[in-house]
């Protein structure tokens, strides 16, 4: 039933948090903290789901998403999108952007969990 | 008394005589059939009024008592005609293309038209011409009595004067006053005048043929009989004669009526020619039989005859009743030819410098109707006319005729000669201006009155005896008769003398200081530079001025709205489908309509121009002028506010830019926090969350989440700790604590603050002690703070295989230098513009802060009277911290 979850995020206790919540149900979790070549990773990588910070170092999430919804391998991905910034304007470009689901931080981390499973369930 | 009732049925007849031929000269002149009025033959016998009554029987008594003296007066005209003819072409061209109306108006105009000093003028001609009338109404009365044979009554002759007044009165209001013509021309005046002229011309000569021929016996005889007589001696009285002869020049130039019939009443040039040898010819004739006539009327008459009446007597006394009565036509003409043309000289004066001023005054708001102005104008004139006339009248009834009158002659003439410099100086001198003009008058006026006018009515009527003895209250240099000590000359010629030197002195310097108004200016160069052109061109075809006005029309009004506005005149005249005659009506639609785009005084002269054909006046150039001043002023308002608009619009504009700016950073600002402060919160709430809800956690993951919950904390606390810090450094009130420090003790405590926590990397720092002896007068607590900020971040984003960093320190012209360079990599050049930013994290984010360090340190060390940059090129990271020394602070 669990799958493989990719989680690009630059912040290392919130990774930590995110890696150590999805293991315990029984989700492998990769993770990668830059911007810059994450839609490569991706690819590479190819995960059930995706889990996307916006504010990444060098390229921002929502670029990186518009990027990956470009491609027809990835076109369908369900990605999970996180961001610390929590304006309405912010929630609006990531449904712009692609995002499957949106979520602000903090969260709490049966929300996460809801997340990933209803998103690999529909797909 | 027959001899009486012939001689006034005479003199009526030829007083009907001269209204016939001024009637019929004035009616071909009216039906342009008039050019032989224009001839200068006409003008120049016109000239002849120089010679009065005063002349044609008094030159034979002046023969009589003076001999040869009375020939100055006829010289001194003689003399400004042959040589001074281009003084008085420059005059009669002025007089033409300036339309000047009289002397009083020609010095009005030429000094800025100045009413001031035409009223000036026109009292002094008033003053000095009145006299003049009452001496011509005695010579008529005088001449009377002559045939009545009454010795002397002068009860009964009160009577006559007033008569002859009356008629002359009326005749010159009859012919002076019948129209306005614009240039003043009295044709059939002066066609009565030149009639009159060869009257008295011809009485003269046949009375001086007579006395030759008749009672002499020839040419021989007479010479002898001069030659035995004491006139015949030729005794000069150079002074006396000298001052006589400039007299009877400047007189001819400046009364009242010589310049009406010299230059208001002349047609061209030609006419002068003429006259500067004919008229000089007449005076001649006029002169040649004076002495031989005074000569032998004290021969032959009784002793105590009157030698002013021997024109008369001597005829009568050989029982020549016709030659006497021809003799008596001529001084009757004299007279009244004087008088007549005295009086419409004297009348346009006082009409257009007195009383026209004085009515437009006192109803200025009744002047828009044009017919309204003109029969003023000439009720004024005739009122003025009469005013003149009984004045002359009441003169010689108050001054009961007799010997006093006859002096007064010279000393009018010397009065109204006063206007000489000022004439002068206004037609060749540039320099002379109204001051000047009013300064030489009034000086000329009073010195004229002071020695010569007043004493003449004899010592002791205005004068005190004893001031013409002694000076006026024993000040000798005052008296009257003898100015500034200088006595032993003729009491004439001395008041000539002092009053046209003063009068001159008094012109010149007074025109050298003063400044002349812009108006006075264009006058002085129109009079000075008159035009050699002559005449003004006539226009009488009005199919071209209507033409004219068209084109001009279109191209102010638009050829539509031209054309539109012509054929409704027309229409109005009843000449449908041609264009509008140009009357008056017509001319004042159109300038009304003119005025709506151009302005009144432009429409006014452009009309002017074309209807008239007239040169546009410098008062018409004025009032343009200043219209085009004042549009030009409200374009340049205009204009002005149209930059301040401008200047507004693009200060709002920036002013939104701003606002727009600082809105979007304020966005971005708190969209910045909002991510710093939800970070570690994230972190807390996580492992917060797995703490609590998850079993079987060891013991080191326990220890492991609660340590990352407590630095996060503490990050969440520091980040709070920095935004306030910043907040006050920024906005508000910062209290220093200022106090003297030594450099190297701030920079041990910093290092050792900075490298406190053991958990980050290693990091060497080189220091130079014996440099960091400098005392600073300064917050040490928030330098220290500075160079803490600056040293974790070497020790945080140093990327260098062994992070070194080197603090050194340089005194330069009264501040000092700390650099602190690592030997990393250094900041991006992109990104070294921005670091000192808010929230400028450029690295990524394994150190952990929030990005306002530099931001705090760039406000401490601005508040602390220094600056904080950053250097490029320096190999690794490089910050320069740069404080003053030993000066007051920049920091509340």
């Amino acid at each position: 039933m669990a799958g493989h979850v990719l989680l690009i995020e630059d912040e290392p206790n919130i990774i930590e948090a995110i890696r150590f919540i999805l293991s315990r149900e029984g989700w492998r979790v990769d993770t990668h903290s830059n911007g810059v070549d994450a839609a490569d990773v991706v690819r590479a990588k190819s995960p059930d789901v995706l889990i996307l910070d916006v504010m990444l170092p060098g390229r921002s999430g929502y670029d990186i998403l518009r990027d990956l919804r470009g491609a027809p391998d990835t076109e369908e991905l369900p990605v999970l999108m996180l961001t610390a910034r929590g304006q309405n304007k912010d929630r609006e470009m990531a449904e712009r952007a692609g995002a499957s689901r949106f979520m602000t931080k903090p969260f709490s981390n049966a929300e996460v969990l809801d997340a990933v499973r209803s998103l690999t369930v529909t797909s | 008394m027959t001899m009486l009732n012939a001689l006034a049925a005479i003199s009526i007849l030829y007083v009907f005589f001269l209204f016939a031929v001024a009637f019929f000269a004035e009616r071909a002149a009216r039906r342009g059939r008039g050019n032989w009025l224009h001839t200068p033959i006409i003008y120049t016998l016109s000239l002849s009024i120089y010679c009065t009554a005063w002349t044609f029987y008094g030159a034979v008594g002046s023969a009589a008592r003076n001999g040869f003296e009375y020939l100055t007066i006829y010289l001194g005209p003689s003399l400004v005609l042959i040589g001074w003819w281009w003084v008085l072409r420059k005059l009669v061209r002025i007089g033409r293309s300036q339309r000047i109306t009289s002397v009083a108006d020609l010095i009005s105009s030429r000094y800025g038209k100045s009413n001031l000093l035409g009223v000036g003028v026109t009292l002094l001609a008033v003053v000095g011409t009145t006299p003049y009338i009452a001496l011509q109404l005695q010579s008529v009365v005088l001449s009377v009595e002559v045939f009545s044979g009454a010795p002397d009554g002068m009860a009964n002759n009160q009577p006559t004067a007033l008569w002859v007044a009356v008629g002359l009165a009326i005749f010159t209001v009859i012919f002076g006053t019948r129209n306005l013509d614009a240039n003043e021309r009295h044709h059939g005046v002066v066609m009565a005048i030149a009639v009159e002229a060869i009257v008295k011309l011809a009485a003269l000569l046949a009375v001086g043929i007579f006395v030759v021929w008749g009672i002499s016996g020839g040419v021989g005889p007479v010479l002898d009989r001069i030659d035995a007589s004491a006139l015949g001696r030729w005794e000069v009285q150079g002074g006396r004669w000298a001052g006589l002869l400039f007299l009877s020049a400047a007189a001819f130039l400046c009364l009242p009526r010589m310049f009406q019939v010299m230059v208001v009443e002349n047609d061209n040039d030609a006419q002068l020619r003429m006259a500067a040898w004919a008229f000089p010819l007449y005076l001649m004739l006029m002169s040649l039989f004076i002495l031989p006539i005074a000569v032998v009327g004290l021969d032959v008459l009784p002793e105590g005859s009157n030698p002013d009446l021997f024109v008369l007597t001597v005829p009568l006394a050989f029982g020549q009743d016709g030659l006497a009565m021809l003799s008596f036509l001529g001084g009757f003409s004299s007279a009244t030819s004087m008088v007549i043309v005295a009086a419409i000289a004297l009348s346009t004066m006082v009409s257009n410098h007195i009383v026209m001023p004085l009515w437009l005054r006192f109803n200025e708001t009744r002047v828009s109707v044009s017919g309204d102005v003109r029969n003023v104008v000439l009720v004024s004139r005739r009122v003025s006319i009469a005013g003149v006339l009984a004045l002359g009248y009441l003169y010689y009834a108050q001054s009961g005729g007799g010997a006093a009158l006859a002096t007064i002659g010279l000393v009018a003439f010397t009065g109204v000669a006063q206007v000489l410099p000022a004439l002068l100086g206004g037609i060749f001198w540039r320099g002379a201006t109204r001051a000047g003009a009013f300064a030489g008058l009034t000086v000329g006026f009073l010195v004229w009155l002071y020695t010569l006018y007043l004493p003449s009515f004899g010592s002791g009527a205005f004068v005190p005896e004893s001031w013409l003895e002694t000076g006026p209250f024993g000040v000798m240099w005052l008296n009257p008769q003898a100015l500034f000590g200088i006595t032993g000359i003729d009491p004439l010629l001395h008041a000539v003398l002092w009053s046209f030197f003063l009068n001159t002195i008094a012109f010149f310097g007074v025109s050298l200081a003063s400044f002349p108004s812009p108006l006075e200016r264009l006058q002085g160069a129109q009079f000075v530079n008159v035009q050699q052109a002559t005449g003004p061109r006539s226009w009488s075809q009005s199919g071209a001025q209507a033409e004219d006005l068209m084109v001009m029309a279109q191209r102010i009004l638009g050829a539509a709205d031209a054309q539109a506005l012509f054929l409704r005149e027309a229409r109005r005249q009843g000449l449908d489908g041609h264009l509008p005659m140009t009357s008056p009506e017509f001319l004042e639609v159109l300038e009304r309509e003119l005025a709506g785009s151009v302005g009144a005084a432009t429409a006014h002269a452009m009309i002017g121009q074309i209807v008239g054909g007239m040169s546009i006046s410098v008062a018409d150039l004025m009032a343009v002028a200043d219209e085009t001043a004042q549009m030009m002023e409200t374009s340049a308002r205009l204009e002005a506010q149209s930059r301040e608009l401008t200047r507004t619009a693009a200060q709002l504009r920036a002013a939104n830019d701003k606002l727009t700016r600082l809105s979007v950073q304020k966005d971005a600002f708190l969209s910045q926090i909002s991510h710093e402060l939800r970070t570690p919160m994230t972190s807390i709430r996580a492992f917060s969350e797995i703490l609590r809800d998850t079993d079987g956690i060891t013991r080191e993951e326990q220890n492991r989440y609660a340590s990352i919950i407590h630095d996060e904390a503490i990050r969440l606390t520091r980040l709070l700790d920095d935004l306030l810090d910043l907040s006050v450094l920024e906005n508000g009130q910062v209290s220093l604590n200022i106090g003297q420090g030594v450099l190297s003790d701030v920079l041990d405590r910093a290092v050792a603050a900075a490298l406190a926590h053991g958990d980050e990397q290693v990091l060497m720092i080189h220091r130079h002690r014996s440099r960091e002896e400098v005392i600073l007068n300064t917050d040490t607590e928030r330098l220290s703070q500075v160079f803490i900020n600056l040293i974790a971040n070497a020790r945080k984003y140093c990327d260098a295989g062994r992070p070194e960093l080197s603090i050194h320190v340089e005194q330069i012209a009264g501040s000092v230098n700390v650099d602190f360079v690592d030997n990393g990599s250094g900041v991006a050049p992109e990104a070294q513009d921005v670091i000192f930013e808010k929230f400028a994290r450029v690295s990524d984010q394994k150190a952990g802060g929030a990005g306002l360090g530099l931001a705090i340190c760039r406000q401490i060390v601005s508040r602390l009277g220094g600056e904080i940059s950053y250097l490029p090129g320096r190999g690794g990271a490089a910050f320069r911290v740069s404080l003053p020394l030993n000066q007051a602070l920049a920091a509340q």
